[in-house]
């Protein structure tokens, strides 16, 4: 199976040979991977180096020309080093583009907290408009690249390392029904789909999946989720996140709501990122027993 | 719609945005470069202001903004009675400019240090569409220039070889940090420099008209301390 990241060197390369007005802005970060597009397209395709603040700018700056930009790096660099270029020099001046990292929460693990990034997408959700896209897996991130690049909006699009084992036909705004229950209801959000699954085998509760944290398919939610709702989100970054989203969706049933995700605290510890996902609560195992716990009505904050 | 001619016409608009005083210093020191710009530099046209071949200007510090809003106003960019509700609520006129707002006005600034960011992908946009007449011309202060992002964008313009870049610094000694020599600065990041007067008129439109071929050229306006 193909990695995300590399999965997006390829989709972008594609839409650089294909579409003209395609843009990207890199610094230093995949360059190897964009090689193709900068052999295609050298004035289109720019590595400015490790300057990300700039990064930014200029990404903004094609965009002012009318260029559909890709800007990529490492999430803590694209989104909180260069934030206030993200808040204004996109989201304020209107613009659209795809802002696409890798990297976060903690996939690259063993180089500490200075790269880890859990909170990016609760960042870029502060901006009024934005897009926020959670691939689940490589062919996911390329039909998702493919169908926003255009779209006039500003796109955080996620890329992981963790990938599920399967690919859904995804699209912004959009929740998939996996499998049905009736005890809750959990929905399992970009790469934890798989291990949201192995967790919840043998459970009677209904499990959704999406790739678009913004925008929400609240519709969609609201049909599926029953009279007496218990939501469980399933995310990979800060827990609770999603609950605006959930609780936007439900907001006329007296709803109940828990969060599986990143806990809000620094990782101070290195290793891989299965190691990190063990330590923090968030491999299958541990999925399974919070969400048992939440369904027997304790606390939903298991993670140790 | 009225086209003024001279800058005292220019300066007679300026004095009807008022409220903002705070920022006189700001926008007065600017006035001579924006209008030498507007006046005999740039190719741009009120009646297209988003022309595919027209030059373009960032006023990348936002702040005072008087100066920009009167001269615009001056070529015929908007009507000048906007100016009588320069900061007022419905009025497109702020202290800061907004491009979704105000015909002519390029980059949405205010926050320090974005401009010439902005500028740099603007310019390098215009290379890549195969527009090589059109520059791109972006206002810095000379305590803007204190902001990293600058610097950042600076080192990659020369990199890249910008000669459709020009940055003018509006040098009205408002840095805390001492920012000389201009000259040996900016030609040690790789790009041509010159000191001018900033209220001789000849002597800006020289300097603001000339481009190297080479890379980004820049341009400070020394305005002395007490004369905005």
């Amino acid at each position: 199976m193909t990695d995300m990241r590399s999965q997006l060197g390829l989709t972008a390369s594609d839409l650089v040979e294909s579409d003209p007005r395609v843009a990207v802005v890199l610094a230093e970060i995949s360059v190897d991977r964009f090689a193709r597009a900068m052999r295609t397209a050298p004035d289109r395709v720019i590595n400015v180096g490790i300057m990300e603040q700039t990064l930014v700018g200029v990404g903004a700056g094609f965009a002012m020309e009318g260029f559909h930009t890709i800007v990529h790096t490492m999430a803590p660099f694209l989104v909180e080093r260069p934030f206030e270029q993200v808040k204004l020099d996109f989201g304020y001046q209107g613009l659209g583009g795809t802002l696409a990292s890798v990297g976060a929460p903690y996939d690259y693990g063993t180089e500490g907290g200075t790269h880890h990034s859990p909170g990016d997408v609760a960042l870029i959700l502060t901006v009024p408009g934005s897009e926020v896209l959670v691939p689940g897996c490589a062919a996911e991130l390329d039909t998702l690249l493919r169908a926003t690049y255009a779209n006039e909006r500003l796109t955080y699009l996620r890329a992981s390392v963790a990938q599920n084992d399967e690919a859904f036909d995804v699209a912004p705004g959009h929740l998939q029904v996996i499998r049905r229950g009736s005890a809750a209801t959990v929905v399992a959000v970009g790469p934890m789909l798989t291990r949201t699954l192995a967790a919840a085998k043998g459970l009677d509760v209904t499990v959704l999946y999406t790739a678009s944290v913004a925008p929400f398919d609240v519709v969609g939610l609201a049909s599926v989720a029953g009279g007496d709702p218990l939501v469980i989100a399933i995310e990979p970054f800060y827990e609770g996140t999603l609950i605006p989203s959930l609780t936007e969706a439900l907001r006329h049933v007296p709803s109940r709501f828990a969060s599986i995700g990143v806990p809000r605290r620094f990782i101070t510890t290195y290793g891989t990122l299965e190691e990190h996902d063990r330590e923090l609560g968030l491999d299958a195992v541990a999925i399974r027993a919070r969400v048992v716990s939440i369904l027997e009505g304790r606390s939903a904050s298991a993670s140790p | 719609m009225v086209v003024r001619t001279g800058v005292e016409g220019v300066r007679a608009l300026m004095a009807r945005a008022t409220g903002d005083e705070k920022h006189d210093e700001s926008s007065t020191s600017t006035l001579d470069a924006i209008w030498v710009l507007y006046d005999r530099v740039l190719h741009v046209d009120p009646a297209d202001p988003r022309g595919e071949t027209r030059d373009r200007f960032i006023l990348s510090k936002g702040h005072g903004p008087t100066a920009y809003y009167a001269v615009l106003a001056a070529k015929g960019f908007f009507p000048e009675e906007l100016l009588d509700g320069f900061l007022e609520r419905g009025n497109p006129l702020g202290s800061h400019p907004d491009r979704n707002q105000v015909p002519g006005v390029e980059a949405s600034t205010g926050s320090l240090g974005h401009g010439l960011g902005l500028g740099v992908g603007t310019a390098l946009a215009l290379r890549a569409k195969g527009l090589r007449e059109p520059r791109v011309v972006v206002l810095c202060g000379d305590a803007e220039l204190n902001e990293g992002s600058n610097w950042e964008a600076i080192m990659l313009a020369s990199h890249v070889a910008l000669s459709n870049l020009t940055l003018l610094v509006i040098d009205n000694h408002s840095s805390e940090l001492s920012m000389e020599p201009w000259v040996a600065r900016f030609t040690s990041f790789g790009w041509s420099a010159v000191v001018v007067d900033g209220h001789d008129h000849a002597e800006l439109e020289a300097a603001l008209s000339a481009r190297s071929e080479a890379g980004p050229n820049a341009v400070v306006a020394d305005i002395p301390e007490g004369e905005w």
